[in-house]
């Protein structure tokens, strides 16, 4: 794949490269995170995780992936 | 005197000591901690996940949900907007409806600002939550809260991690005889002889972490905080005798010799 046509996107504060075929899926899969035990917000809205597959990635998206850390 | 079953928004809990998590050395002796206090309800905060490290540990591998119940805190948050992102967030990781509100307004006190704290209740009750609130230990403010909806009115004893103990008796008193709600002291708390003057002053429940996490033995700070509650509660509906200026002997003097 030539890196021209990658796009960029951040997460969790980061900037990644991404195909532009790649959906949420896609992104949660390569980052090996458990789905039960995450949320995760695309451009500050929430993101029902049923939903995910159907969601194509777009340039410059914001992504936030959180979970529960401890906490008083 | 039996006791009334533990209950906040229509759930009952076994333990009226209610356990933070943060500030431990490690998940397992966090673990260790809540198991030893017998806590049915820990708070927990919602942060991002760290994606360079992806086989990091989390709570939820240490700490099961389906058996301690979550109570996903705002801790961070400064505005209601912030406090209401965060607790739609936690309730999206796996549908969590109780939760702790808390917002602040000064980073070196930690005290709760009580506007953005009222709105924040107000929204998200609205929104279907139940919100058990930290707050100041106000008596007019706790009433607004409860007007606004909130499951539970917890205000602090002390700021935050200070571990000061009850500061101020008479407020809290006050704030008991006005409310039906659980009241549940948040934050404050130094020792365990603290949790037992909560639970004295007609507390329904503690809420503690520092002073278990950064105890030098976490695990045995965490067994005496758990006795001192069910101390503190037995003491409190035994009814207290009448604080009396002279002594009366314990020993008839009938026969004396």
């Amino acid at each position: 794949m030539n890196i021209k046509n990658k796009i960029k996107i951040t997460v969790n504060g980061k900037q990644m490269q991404i195909i532009p075929t790649f959906t949420l899926k896609s992104l949660i899969t390569k980052l090996k995170m458990p789905l039960n035990k995450i949320a995760i917000e695309l451009n500050k809205k929430i993101i029902d995780k049923n939903r995910i597959s159907k969601i194509r990635l777009k340039k410059g998206d914001k992504i936030e992936i959180v979970h529960f850390i401890g906490g008083g | 005197m039996i006791d009334k079953r533990f209950k906040i928004a229509n759930k009952i809990f076994k333990s009226r000591l209610i356990v933070g998590t943060g500030k431990y050395k490690s998940f397992s002796e966090c673990a260790k901690v809540i198991k030893t206090s017998g806590a049915d309800i820990v708070t927990v905060a919602v942060r991002r996940v760290n994606i360079s490290n992806k086989n990091k540990a989390r709570l939820m591998d240490y700490i099961d949900p389906k058996k301690i119940t979550y109570l996903p805190n705002t801790a961070g948050c400064f505005t209601a907007e912030d406090a209401i992102r965060t607790l739609r967030l936690a309730r999206e990781i796996g549908g969590w409806k109780l939760v702790k509100l808390e917002v602040l307004g000064d980073k070196k006190n930690l005290f709760p600002e009580m506007i953005e704290t009222l709105r924040s209740t107000e929204l998200l009750t609205k929104e279907g939550f139940k919100v058990m609130v930290y707050c100041n230990d106000d008596p007019l403010m706790a009433k607004r809260l409860e007007n606004a909806g909130a499951v539970a009115i917890m205000p602090l004893a002390a700021p935050i991690g200070s571990g000061l103990g009850i500061q101020n008796k008479v407020n809290i008193r006050i704030i008991r005889k006005q409310t039906k709600l659980p009241l549940i002291i948040d934050a404050g708390i130094g020792q365990a002889s603290d949790a037992t003057i909560a639970m004295e002053l007609g507390c329904d429940g503690v809420l503690i972490n520092t002073a278990i996490a950064k105890a030098k033995d976490p695990i045995q700070m965490a067994e005496a905080m758990k006795l001192a509650v069910i101390s503190g509660r037995k003491s409190f509906l035994s009814g207290r005798i009448i604080p009396n200026l002279f002594g009366s002997a314990s020993t008839t003097s009938k026969g004396i010799i």
